[in-house]
């Protein structure tokens, strides 16, 4: 009877310490450095594109690159978002990251910098990644190093059914925050539920909060916070406040707190379904809602976030981030040529074409057929203020610490005052 | 495995370690050739036991004795610990209120599990131990839940709980009771009460199989000799089956009580711990902060927590309530006698 229950007792003891070098062990069991006998090398991928049609865009492409370098095998491995990021956290304490894996840039990237884990791809890459929109690479460059190569840049706006708005007689999609929650209660009181939001995973909640952070304190006061360690600007405080406004009106559809975020009745179906009038969601929103759900078509329109009357912000500031690349210390040859083949123009003209992304190859602009598409685009060409997605733009502890708090103040269980008080506490505390 | 049997057991090992252990040495050589012949059997028993124990130290001892050393650190996981900070992580732990509410909340399903879920599954074996028509198939259909992974019942379970959509909420709304479901998960106060019922589900089939087994060895004669006393079933549950069943019952509640206080799986699958941490156990947390914070020397301080909790219980439980099942069926130093 005690053995049994000891070792899982032991086990679970461990999971912090060993089990994450265990995880770690039997994730990268075919990491090797390659070169086998047949002087064939194999390169390993982990991307998170486990939505079509990504994925298999993705995995042609990588049937290409090898068809070209016949001396080179790509495996692919994919994880879905959450998985991929707790994933990752194990193999960074385990020293040793795949060839070629997804990166936000920001904060984390950061941290596997400092863990000396990181290709600095500057040198590497110099003579073709020049070329690439320099918005894109905003998110890799860390003390002027480039240490990812970006596949899209985007930027979170709401993206509303047009005909929904049409019934709730919105005529024109609001620009100002007071005109936000005018459509609310329009759209409310015609009986159709503003807005879907994935309350599980606390990440689409922290949106909301951050956007308004930039809109009352303005674009540059969530990283000279971070920098100071220090949330107490009214400006935060104000911004909790507004959401805590919105919150009241009880906008959010049936359940929320327990919805997931792609799930079959998560918050991109509940609005890809017609359930729900708009969600707040990056530019990869329509590609998630025709996957999860049904999928609105034409009648899927996308508005920035609004101002704030009075605030220091402007609707030109756009909070995003992208996707791009990044390779291990010491990543074979094949990789960076890999990294290339994936930036490259007529690459980049399949991606947009076909996946849904915004180009980071100037030339492949042309390619750009969907308005919903195009107007991200714009917006983001136009953009006077860019600020990096806060789960990545900070280090883990504080950014989930953001993405907890607000959670909290959407659930109703802290006020916007506790939850700077609390991301303040984090950012003091540090590890 | 009834108090008789057990007892029985002890009997016959009893006679068997006795002369040899009581018997006074006849002779001085006799007496050196004993010890030498013991330190050999010592030899061969460190030695066949050397493999296991290097692993066990490596595998279970080693991480419990790191996760100690780094609770007492600020440490991101990279490198070894060195912002040493003394007793920190634990008194943050005191006042962080999602810890004290997974310590609540451990309690709460503790006393939930042994309230409702246990009886639940002994009511079960008793009817499922008489002659029922088909009671191998209904046998089988209340243990399937156990052999399914807690992946798929977390899955399978947000679909059914899904508000409005799912299941759950189509057969209440059938029935005409629609106002009963809608937030189930997604409530902060019908969270716990869902992942109970769902817990209860998966866990109360093996339950009902320990005590179906032990059931099963009551022998048949002692229910006859009640009847014939004139023992109604109640009397003859209460002073014939229950007082039998005990040993297995005392170890379904120690199975119970330490799967309670290490709830992972299901919860991460289902709700993270959420909506706002209303589902959140100790394991959850500590996976939170070692795996999505970095903060590892703070989960480590969980880990310890959550280990002296499971090792007192363990303990406490053994010394105290185990004892009578286990006197005989574990080796001591006093059998072996000086």
């Amino acid at each position: 009877m005690g053995d049994p229950a000891l070792s899982r007792r032991g086990f679970l003891a461990a999971s912090v310490a060993a089990g994450l070098g265990v995880t770690a062990l039997s994730g990268c069991g075919g990491d090797s450095d390659g070169g086998s006998s047949s002087g064939t090398t194999t390169i390993e991928w982990w991307n998170i594109s486990t939505t079509e049609p990504t994925k298999t865009v993705w995995a042609g492409l990588a049937k290409k690159f090898e068809a070209q370098n016949p001396k080179v095998k790509i495996k692919i491995v994919q994880l879905e978002n959450d998985a991929y990021k707790s994933k990752m956290t194990a193999l960074t304490a385990s020293g040793k990251l795949p060839d070629i894996f997804h990166t936000w840039g920001g904060g984390v990237l950061q941290q596997q910098v400092d863990a000396g884990l990181v290709e600095d791809l500057t040198d590497r890459t110099r003579p073709w990644a020049d070329g690439l929109l320099s918005v894109a690479k905003q998110p890799y460059l860390l003390d002027d190093k480039l240490y990812g190569i970006p596949f899209d840049i985007g930027m979170i706006g709401f993206w509303y059914n047009k005909a929904l708005f049409e019934k709730a007689g919105i005529s024109a999609p609001p620009t100002t925050w007071s005109g936000f929650l005018d459509a609310v209660r329009k759209l409310k009181s015609a009986g159709i539920t503003p807005l879907a939001l994935a309350g599980k995973e606390s990440w689409t909640g922290m949106y909301y909060w951050a956007y308004l952070a930039m809109r009352t304190a303005g674009v540059d006061a969530l990283q000279k916070a971070d920098e100071k360690k220090d949330f107490s600007d009214p400006g935060f405080v104000q911004a909790g406040q507004h959401l805590k406004d919105l919150v009241g009106l009880q906008p959010f559809q049936k359940g929320f707190l327990g919805a997931a975020y792609s799930s079959p009745t998560g918050q991109a179906a509940t609005v890809g379904n017609g359930k729900a009038a708009m969600e707040l969601m990056g530019q990869w929103a329509p590609v998630v809602e025709a996957d999860a759900g049904k999928g609105l078509g034409a009648n899927l329109g996308f508005f920035p976030f609004p101002e704030v009357e009075g605030g220091a912000g402007k609707i030109t500031e756009v909070f995003g981030g992208g996707g791009g690349h990044a390779l291990r210390k010491g990543a074979p040859q094949a990789a960076v040529d890999f990294l290339k083949f994936f930036a490259s123009e007529s690459t980049d003209k399949e991606l947009v074409r076909k996946t849904g992304v915004l180009p980071v190859v100037p030339a492949a602009e042309s390619v750009l057929a969907d308005p919903n598409t195009k107007v991200v685009q714009a917006q983001l060409k136009g953009s006077t203020g860019f600020q990096l997605y806060l789960d990545q733009a900070y280090a883990p502890a504080l950014g989930q610490q953001v993405n907890d708090s607000v959670a909290g103040l959407i659930a109703g269980s802290k006020s916007p005052q506790q939850v700077t008080q609390a991301i303040t506490g984090t950012a003091k505390q540090g590890q | 495995m009834t108090s008789t049997s057990l007892s029985d057991q002890r009997g016959e090992r009893g006679e068997r370690s006795g002369p040899g252990a009581v018997l006074p040495a006849p002779a001085a050589g006799a007496g050196r050739q004993r010890s030498r012949r013991r330190a050999l059997h010592w030899l061969t028993a460190v030695g066949l036991q050397l493999p296991a124990l290097v692993l066990f130290g490596v595998l279970v001892l080693l991480p419990i004795l790191f996760a100690l050393y780094a609770s007492f650190f600020r440490w991101g996981g990279f490198g070894m610990p060195s912002d040493y900070t003394g007793t920190d992580n634990f008194s943050r732990l005191l006042q962080d209120p999602v810890f004290l509410g997974d310590l609540w909340r451990m309690l709460l399903l503790v006393v939930l599990s042994l309230a409702l879920q246990l009886p639940f599954a002994l009511a079960m074996a008793v009817l499922l131990n008489q002659k029922v028509r088909g009671r191998a198939v209904y046998r089988m259909l209340f243990f399937a839940p156990y052999v399914l992974s807690e992946a798929i019942t977390g899955v399978l379970f947000s679909m059914i709980f899904a508000p409005d959509d799912g299941l759950a909420d189509h057969v209440l709304g059938a029935m005409g009771l629609g106002g009963l479901g809608g937030q189930w998960f997604a409530g902060t106060s019908t969270v716990l009460a869902t992942l109970f019922l769902v817990m209860t589900w998966k866990y109360f089939g093996f339950h009902m199989m320990l005590h179906l087994a032990g059931l099963q060895s009551i022998p048949a004669e002692l229910t006859e000799a009640a009847i014939v006393d004139g023992a109604n079933p109640w009397q003859r549950f209460r002073h014939v089956t229950l007082p039998l069943l005990a040993p297995t019952l005392r170890i379904s509640v120690f199975l119970s009580v330490i799967g309670s206080i290490q709830l992972f799986d299901l919860v991460w699958v289902v709700t993270a711990g959420g909506p706002d941490h209303h589902s959140e156990t100790m394991a959850v947390t500590l996976f939170q902060y070692g795996f999505k914070r970095y903060q590892v020397g703070y989960a480590s301080a969980i880990s310890v927590v959550m280990f002296a909790v499971s090792l007192v219980f363990a303990l406490a439980y053994q010394r105290f309530v185990l004892r009578r099942d286990l006197e005989g069926a574990t080796t001591n130093m006093r059998g072996a006698g000086a």
